[in-house]
């Protein structure tokens, strides 16, 4: 309990650095939102006219006393207005984030449910051909890039079979289900199938050093049946590493998937920030660096506590 | 086995019914038109806007005094009849009795005089003021007439003001402070909704003084991917998109229920140099880099051949015959012999900068001029930049070099007097002055006869090539691309999608 206070505790000031960082990289760019609103045009502007701009966009102090402002705002639950969207940044974020969540999840049920077999299995069938067999596959998925296979997907159904998920206008999974589901399915199939084969790569390898360790070949001895001793002991052991991966790979993906977000229009977080950051939309950036920065530690703290279930030995360090 | 195929089976068939739910159009009226564009408006306030993207859908919602048809002559918009004083110091416009706003008020002469001073307002920060520095005063007489005094005879005032950054909002609005949050303008759609970087719904106006859309209304999607429109198309989702992508558009036409729709642009490909940094300062230096550009094949290597060399001039009325100009034919032989009498014989090394898919062509571009001045021994180093990043470097004049493509005005004057006349807005970005040049623009803008200005800004033409502060390479061609069963759409030279309103879905 006083582990998870003090990993609370530490919250705050990671944010607060993440903040700071965030506010001056963005502004260290060249370019401001006066030159990403009129681009060559801006010089057409007469210096009061910049002037006026810059006031309206907010960015006429200096830095400093622009964070301070952002920073009470955030105090107060004010995350800024944003200049592309015309509303809260907090609205906007939360508007785009079900979708990423749901893209994340869906990645993640694909890539465990495919990834996981396929390396117990491999590790099971250790150098024989079907273990080469699933370790080319997941090599490939590991090495190919996802804006590929979306593309040859895209490609395929189009071109092959004369369809293709709905592309533009996203619904929500509360209002067409079905809809929502056909829409991302494709996508999440295209981040699950890399995160599927790192998943197997490692449920591969943690599988094989469990299966080569004193207590299997002591179940073994005991007459426990081959599967017994794959899922009842092998595997809560060999899961660790896999939550590791997982976890990290989730905290990524609920970043936004940029790419695949770009290439199969969905309106979600990354291509939200990647909009924002092209746009020069700082409250936006801002606001949504700290979101991601936060679900970012949230997982990683579901995933050390998720060690303590699985691995009763593992006590978390009071000190 | 068997199940195990019935499994596999009910699998591949669950996913394939899946897509194609989601593939079903969007529910909507048959006659509402499905578009798409990879790049997204901006913001909703005309004076303010310049992206490219968001004029496209502004000029849909909004109107100005007049607009320029698919030959770039001026036609009536709000405006049915203008005219300009015998000293052409006086510009009248009688406007469309008709013409409403989207909130069922007449647009008056009011409307006109408070759009105008919202522009030339420097707090509004709207950059086509500076086509408009010549109005010294507004008069509006009735409701139905007004009259702009100028301070000198301008022109390509006139050109100006057919640009949607002129466009007349309700005075109404401008007071309210709701120009750029509201939308409420006298064009053919009305703009029920917007989802930055995601979608627009537009509606057609019933009131437009233009007459009954063709269309109930046009639902716009943002796919920020080319390939993802065209396959989007493939599909029938889109009837119509815009694209920007040369190799994305050049596969359009194998589609066969599509149709590529393509018309040569103002906007003109460059290479910027940059006059004030050694050995730039040189004019033989900058005429043998001229010289030993093959701009033929900048087009075909970058651009597969998708448009034409030209000159300074990309108004076909005015435009010189490329062949004509200074060096437009490869002359390796004489750019060596310019670089040694410059002192160069061995060469130099510079940089180029670029920005990064803006245009798409831009980082080929840059290759290929980079292989051609080697022959002559330039060493080119290639940057490639965020387009805002670019922006930035290129608004100070901070570069060597620069690939650009820079955007087409109707007019000359309009276009170029920002560079090349001594008080230019962009003379910084430019980095040359020059007395001839500047004279001769000073005389384009107050001459009225059509031949002699042509014969002005042929001699502008002339003398800018051979002075070479910018290699002008090529015009490209603005696509768009369509279901065979769209009829009406009139591509034109500014890129303005406005026919869209004449639009039918047969």
């Amino acid at each position: 309990m006083n582990y998870l206070m003090r990993r609370l505790a530490t919250f705050p000031l990671v944010l607060l650095g993440v903040s700071i960082v965030v506010f001056l990289a963005i502004r260290m760019v060249p370019g401001d939102s006066i030159t990403a609103m009129l681009g060559t045009e801006a010089g057409l502007l007469t210096p009061q006219q910049r002037d006026a701009l810059a006031a309206y966009f907010g960015i006429d102090q200096p830095w400093f006393i622009q964070y301070w402002r952002w920073l009470l705002g955030l105090f107060q639950g004010n995350l800024g207005i944003s200049s592309t969207y015309g509303r809260p940044v907090l609205d906007v974020i939360l508007e785009h984030f079900p979708l990423t969540l749901e893209l994340a999840l869906l990645s993640m049920v694909i890539a465990l449910l495919v990834g996981m077999p396929a390396g117990i299995f491999a590790a099971t069938h250790n150098e024989k051909l079907s273990d080469l067999g699933v370790r080319v596959v997941a090599m490939i998925g590991q090495s190919t890039p996802n804006f590929v296979l979306a593309l040859l997907i895209i490609y395929t159904l189009s071109a092959g079979f004369g369809v293709l998920p709905a592309m533009g206008e996203f619904s929500p999974l509360w209002q067409d289900p079905l809809r929502n589901l056909g829409q991302l399915l494709l996508p999440a199939i295209t981040l699950g199938f890399a995160f599927a084969a790192s998943v197997t790569r490692i449920s591969r390898s943690a599988m094989l050093d469990v299966l080569s360790d004193d207590y299997v070949r002591t179940a073994r001895s005991k007459g426990v049946s081959a599967r017994g001793v794959i899922w009842r002991h092998a595997l809560p052991n060999a899961l660790i590493p896999v939550v590791t991966l997982s976890g990290i790979e989730f905290g990524y993906l609920l970043g936004g998937a940029v790419i695949v977000e770009q290439i199969y229009a969905l309106p979600g977080l990354g291509r939200m920030v990647l909009d924002a950051i092209l746009q020069r939309d700082y409250a936006l950036v801002q606001g949504s660096v700290l979101f991601i920065a936060f679900n970012f530690m949230i997982v990683n703290l579901l995933v050390d506590l998720a060690y303590v279930a699985l691995d009763p030995r593992i006590r978390l360090s009071e000190h | 086995m068997v199940r195990h195929i019935g499994k596999k089976l009910l699998t591949g068939m669950t996913l394939a019914a899946m897509v194609a739910i989601a593939a079903l159009p969007v529910q909507a009226s048959a006659a509402t038109l499905h578009m798409a564009w990879s790049q997204d408006a901006t913001g909703l306030d005309p004076h303010k806007q310049t992206a490219f993207s968001s004029l496209r859908l502004l000029e849909l919602i909004y109107e100005p005094l007049v607009r320029l048809d698919a030959n770039l002559q001026i036609t009536p918009a709000i405006a049915d009849s203008w005219q300009f004083s015998p000293d052409g110091k006086e510009l009248s416009f009688r406007l469309n009795p008709k013409a409403k706003f989207q909130n069922g008020a007449a647009v008056t002469s009011a409307d006109v005089k408070a759009s105008f001073e919202r522009i030339l307002d420097e707090k509004t920060g709207a950059a086509a003021r500076a086509n408009f520095l010549s109005i010294a005063s507004i008069d509006t007489p009735d409701p139905a007439n007004v009259v702009f005094h100028l301070s000198q005879p301008d022109v390509p005032i006139l050109t100006a003001m057919s640009d949607v950054n002129a466009a007349i909002v309700p005075a109404s609005e401008i007071a309210a402070g709701s120009i750029g949050t509201t939308t409420i303008g006298s064009g053919p759609f009305k703009l029920e909704k917007w989802d930055p970087n995601s979608k627009e719904v537009l509606v057609a106006n019933k009131d437009w003084a233009g007459g009954a859309t063709g269309v109930d209304g046009i639902d716009i999607s943002v796919l920020p991917d080319e390939t993802a429109i065209l396959a989007a198309m493939r599909t029938k989702q889109i009837d119509f998109a815009l694209l920007n992508d040369p190799l994305v558009a050049t596969l359009v036409p194998k589609e066969a229920s599509l149709q590529l729709n393509r018309v040569p642009v103002l906007a003109y490909h460059v290479l910027q140099l940059n006059p004030s940094r050694k050995p730039m300062t040189e004019l033989k230096v900058r005429q043998a880099i001229s010289c030993a550009i093959d701009r033929q094949e900048v087009l075909d290597t970058a651009s597969l051949g998708e448009g034409k060399v030209t000159g300074p001039l990309t108004i076909p009325a005015l435009a010189t015959d490329p062949k004509q100009l200074f060096c437009y034919k490869r002359d390796i032989e004489r750019a060596k012999q310019l670089m040694a009498q410059a002192g160069y014989a061995d060469g130099f090394s510079a940089t180029v900068i670029g920005a990064t898919g803006e245009p798409p062509t831009a980082a080929a571009e840059a290759q290929v001029i980079q292989s051609q001045l080697a022959e002559i021994g330039v060493k080119l180093d290639i940057k490639m930049m965020e387009l805002n990043v670019y922006v930035d470097a290129w608004l100070k004049g901070d570069f060597d070099m620069a690939v650009a493509l820079n955007g087409g005005r109707a007019d000359p004057y309009t276009m170029y007097n920002r560079y090349w006349t001594k008080t230019g807005n962009l003379q910084k970005v430019a980095n040359y002055i020059d007395d001839t040049l500047d004279s001769l623009m000073q005389k384009g803008r107050t001459e009225t006869d059509p031949a002699a200005r042509k014969a002005i800004f042929a001699d502008f033409e002339k003398h800018i090539t051979e002075m070479s502060p910018w290699i002008w390479l090529y015009t490209s061609y603005s696509y768009t691309a369509q279901q065979k069963n769209i009829a009406g759409f009139e591509p034109v030279p500014t890129g303005s999608l406005f026919s869209l309103a004449k639009v039918t879905i047969q």
